[in-house]
């Protein structure tokens, strides 16, 4: 057996560039993916992608966050940091599959929301909040598999799941280490040291009870050998969908908001 | 013999609240809006407004109540609910004992059941003089327990947000915080009862992207910053300086995110109203 590899040499693998992308998995589990564009408001953000596709017999919608693996492509999807037109483009599609009665697949790969002016005065905030609020009613499965970085609110707008699925190599965080650190210790340079303490790692966030389960990557992480990433991927989407697919629309919708509404109960004290 | 429990209570309020000032401690202080000085008691009596410019000051939990609920109506929620260290962060424990002892507070946001003008409501307010306001689980548990109990007893709910954004130390568990308070209010919002989100300075990160965008009501107080990224980091993001007035209370209004703008001093009359426009008691079934 392998040491298990350091968080901060996690991270620097889920940044790989040649990193399997939403792309890549699309092309791979779902041929067959059509894409729909626009929030219906103002905009249509690159940054996030969202269609409907066949996955086994069966109709699903996917949305999930782009990353580039060149500059060019990385400045066209905005580093895969979204806009709230992209969140809000999410939630209409999610509001479809759910009349639809169609299944939702996210993959999650982002460094965060766009903290950009135009984001700030269209609204990020609220329509994050708007996704929260709206994905933990949804009576239809929800999946969510974070496959490289799921920063902050960004990535969890996406990640109100019944089943939160993270590659081995994958993290998902409050913010990036470098982030972390800056705003802890006011110091980015740290960001080694915040890997270590943050908890981000996909074993560390099984055991926490924060995510459901682990996909295996090949050795030295899903760019080596992209094929046996997706083949894990499809296999852990078709065991979780499966189970899914017999539970009835209100107990999804009722076991979706138990599992949040249990993470960090505390217990009451006398002592403060 | 009510009459006496309702006197205490709100001498208990009045006495908590007093420490709930973030004015500097000296005689003569001068507004960080307007540049002017003024007399400290002639600001504490405006309610930490600037008298000259209209400037609010940030005000704590216990002293917002204070001059929000009706007299001795304050009884608190789950005042025993302190943060816990669920990383082992090294460090945190002693940092919050430091804020507790600082501010009298058990932890980031204080709930409260009372009433404002004779109407029964379930009111929560954040902090920031606790580390921020920052959202800790014990902060998003206390909220959640009390969008649970304004729903169980069908009252409407007013949350005041200040904050600074996730509890670093608490990492993703901060972040899971956002999704349990706005599924809670998601349900709270299906029994048909009203919510009211009031945003006052400052208003960021984690909180403005969960429960406080989430309100049927959106009010703020005058000059708050509001908004989802920290106005240093959308500059070092775009390279540029902010202009004037960004982010502010005013300039969500303009842009759609928030219904009116409240002055301190008319909160009370105003959220009064509401309650009022929407039946006694915020029932309506």
């Amino acid at each position: 057996m392998a040491e298990p590899l350091t968080a901060a040499r996690r991270v620097s693998i889920a940044r790989h560039p040649q990193r399997p992308n939403m792309e890549d998995y699309l092309q791979a589990l779902f041929p067959d993916f059509f894409a729909l564009r626009g929030d219906r408001v103002c905009g249509e953000d690159p940054a996030i992608l969202g269609g409907i596709a066949r996955f086994h017999g069966q109709s699903v919608t996917v949305i999930g966050t782009r990353k580039g693996k060149t500059l060019e492509e990385n400045l066209k999807v905005n580093f895969g940091m979204p806009n709230p037109e992209g969140y809000r483009k999410a939630l209409r599609l999610m509001q479809q599959a759910e009349k639809f009665r169609r299944p939702i697949i996210t993959l999650i790969d982002t460094s965060g929301a766009y903290p950009g002016m135009q984001a700030e005065e269209h609204g990020q905030g609220e329509a994050i909040a708007r996704n929260l609020y709206e994905m933990s009613r949804l009576t239809v499965p929800v999946i969510a598999v974070i496959t490289g970085e799921g920063n902050s609110g960004g990535a969890l707008a996406l990640a109100v799941a019944n089943r939160v699925l993270m590659l081995e190599n994958a993290v998902y965080a409050i913010l990036s280490p470098e982030g972390f650190s800056s705003i802890l210790w006011k110091d980015a340079s740290r960001h080694e040291e915040a890997c270590g303490l943050m908890k981000m790692t996909a074993p560390e966030l099984k055991a926490m009870g924060v995510i459901d389960d682990v996909i295996p990557e090949p050795a030295g992480g899903a760019h080596l050998a992209p094929e046996i990433a997706f083949r894990e991927v499809e296999r852990s989407l078709l065991l979780h969908l499966s189970q899914l697919n017999r539970q009835k629309g209100s107990a999804l919708a009722a076991d979706r908001y138990e599992k949040f509404r249990s993470m960090g109960q505390l217990s009451r004290r006398e002592d403060v | 013999m009510n009459n006496i429990f309702q006197k205490r209570r709100a001498r208990l309020l009045a006495m908590k609240a007093l420490r709930g000032t973030y004015l500097p401690p000296e005689q003569i202080i001068t507004c960080p809006g307007c540049g002017q000085e003024s007399p400290r008691r002639e600001v504490a009596d405006n309610l930490s407004v600037c008298p000259k410019c209209g400037y609010h000051w940030p005000v704590g939990a216990y002293y917002r109540l204070g001059f929000l609920l009706d007299a001795g109506s304050f009884r608190e929620l789950d005042p025993k609910l302190p943060a816990e260290n669920p990383l082992s962060f090294p460090g945190y424990p002693e940092k919050l004992q430091t804020a507790r002892r600082r501010t009298g507070l058990s932890e980031a946001v204080v709930t409260a059941v009372g009433a404002i003008q004779g109407q029964r409501c379930v009111t929560a307010v954040l902090d920031s003089r606790f580390l921020m306001g920052s959202m800790s689980a014990a902060v998003g548990e206390k909220l959640t327990l009390a969008v649970e109990y304004a729903g169980r007893n069908r009252l409407p709910l007013i949350i005041f947000s200040a904050s600074g954004g996730a509890r670093m130390q608490e990492g993703i568990l901060s972040l899971m915080q956002m999704a349990k308070t706005s599924a809670a209010l998601a349900r709270f919002s299906e029994k048909g009862l009203l919510y009211l989100s009031v945003l006052t300075d400052p208003t960021t990160g984690g909180v403005t992207a969960s429960f406080a965008s989430l309100g049927d009501i959106i009010l703020a107080e005058p000059g708050a910053l509001i908004g989802f990224a920290g106005p240093r980091v959308i500059e070092q993001t775009i390279g540029q300086q902010l202009p004037e007035g960004f982010q502010r209370a005013e300039f969500m209004m303009e842009h759609g995110f928030v219904d009116a703008i409240v002055p301190r001093a008319r909160l009370r009359e105003v959220l009064g109203q509401l309650l009022m426009l929407h039946g006694k008691g915020g029932r309506h079934g």
